[in-house]
């Protein structure tokens, strides 16, 4: 039994120790603060296991090998030094460790503000370049590698909460209040942030893609972006204002400028749809425009399964080729 | 609360250590809060470097004197404590209906109380003097 249990478990180690890597892991950091905050866990993992193996030990001692009393003296001190104050240092330790650690990682950014405001369920993601320009995307941060990156995080209705776990800690987004994160990206690649905070139906709906780039890559994606779509003039564009679609959302260089759902204006750049949820495709985009509420329950946007399967698909095309 | 020193332990003597440690984060918190409002403050409408946090290299001198007085009553406390115990003469528990366990068990529960309250008012200080500024 005991073998057997033991030869399935051998089996679960590779798969538990693969859990700590991927896209969404603050156990595989490749930022600054996610770093520190991972070596900062090691550490108390570690002493914690040397701690649970020392106190299980001393009662095992205790209980099976050593079955006399001791002397009440040496108990005392014991219960002194190891109840009292070994603790109290260590905790000492792990304090001044901690708040050597703050100035260091709430150091002001580069010059490159983000202004990230949470919505049920996705992400209104407003660059402030170091010039002045600002320019508007949805669901998708991308950063530039190695230069400190200022997000003032909000909310628009109930708490949100700003997570990209390979980069750093969490922070609130919280309406009527500004707070203030700075990450910075250690490594290229692409991760996926989260929404941290219970929000309502499709919380766990609310993703976001990151992707952190070479300055130049990253300056080539900005002087892109900040620009209007090439938007074609062909049956989807005409579809989507005709059916009203530019109420909610804007795409630059066209008629639709609204103000309510995500910016769409490049669209097919993004990696995903649907704050993260869907791989960017023009039948996913077709998908989310007919059954919205199934993808997303409690979205602000209705299914819009009346169109004819023709329209709903020529502006998802139009969608998905706006780059 | 105990203005002198007392022969005898009483609920008073036994909340003095706690009672320190609580005025002190008090007096910290609003040390802190007070020279943060007014020396810094935030002007979002300023791409990054409009945010303005006051130094807290001020604040230390007060927080040091501060946290030197309230270690100070917590140790007078303990060494009033533990006359009260006994100095040690008798193992606990003190649970006996007797006025001498009673006074040796207040004494001994305030020169644990003590000890805490002790690591507590450093623990409360220490942000002062290892964070940068009020950010």
């Amino acid at each position: 039994m005991h073998r057997e249990f033991c030869r399935r478990g051998a089996w679960l180690l590779p798969l538990a120790l693969a859990a700590c890597d991927g896209p969404q892991s603050a156990l595989d950091p490749a930022g600054h603060e996610a770093e520190a905050v991972s070596q900062l866990f090691w550490w108390m993992a570690g002493a914690s296991l040397v701690l649970w193996v020392l106190v299980v030990g001393l009662s095992f001692y205790a209980s099976r090998r050593r079955e006399q009393p001791w002397p009440a003296r040496r108990a005392a001190r014991l219960i002194l030094v190891c109840g009292a104050l070994l603790p109290t240092l260590l905790l000492a330790a792990l304090l001044v460790f901690g708040l050597r650690l703050m100035p260091v990682l709430r150091a002001p950014g580069d010059g490159l503000r983000v202004e990230v405001e949470g919505q049920q369920f996705w992400w209104r993601v407003r660059y402030v370049l170091p010039d002045g320009r600002r320019f508007e995307t949805a669901n998708e941060v991308r950063l530039p590698v190695g230069s400190r990156t200022e997000f003032l995080l909000t909310a628009q209705d109930v708490i949100h909460s700003f997570w990209i776990p390979s980069l750093g800690g969490k922070m609130d987004m919280i309406p009527g209040t500004t707070n203030r994160l700075v990450l910075e990206p250690t490594q290229t690649g692409r991760f996926r942030g989260a929404c941290a905070e219970f929000c309502g139906a499709s919380h766990a709906l609310m993703a976001m893609s990151v992707e952190v780039m070479e300055p130049e890559a990253f300056t080539a994606w900005v002087e892109r972006e900040a620009g209007a779509a090439a938007a074609s003039t062909d049956e989807g564009a005409a579809l989507f204002l005709a059916r009203g679609c530019g109420a909610c959302h804007t795409v630059r260089g066209t008629a639709a400028a609204g103000r309510v759902g995500p910016d769409l204006t490049h669209l097919g750049a993004r990696p995903t749809i649907a704050a993260g949820i869907l791989p960017n495709s023009p039948e996913n985009i077709d998908r989310f425009i007919r059954e919205t509420q199934a993808i997303k329950p409690a979205a602000r946007m209705p299914s819009f399964g009346m169109l004819p399967p023709a329209e709903s698909a020529a502006i998802a095309t139009w969608l998905g080729s706006l780059r | 609360m105990v203005i002198r020193i007392r022969d005898k332990a009483d609920l008073w003597t036994l909340l003095m250590p706690p009672t320190v440690w609580a005025l002190h984060f008090l007096f910290c918190y609003l040390v802190a809060a007070v020279h943060c409002a007014k020396k810094g403050g935030i002007n979002l409408a300023e791409p990054s470097s409009g945010a303005s946090f006051a130094p807290l290299a001020e604040v230390r001198p007060l927080v040091a004197i501060g946290t030197a007085v309230a270690l100070a009553l917590i140790v007078v406390s303990a060494w009033q404590a533990w006359r009260h115990w006994g100095a040690g003469t008798e193992d606990p528990p003190h649970d006996a209906a007797t006025p001498e366990d009673r006074q040796h068990f207040l004494g001994l529960a305030t020169l644990l109380l003590s000890g805490l309250s002790f690591a507590s008012v450093i623990f409360i200080a220490l942000p002062a003097f290892l964070i940068t500024d009020c950010r």
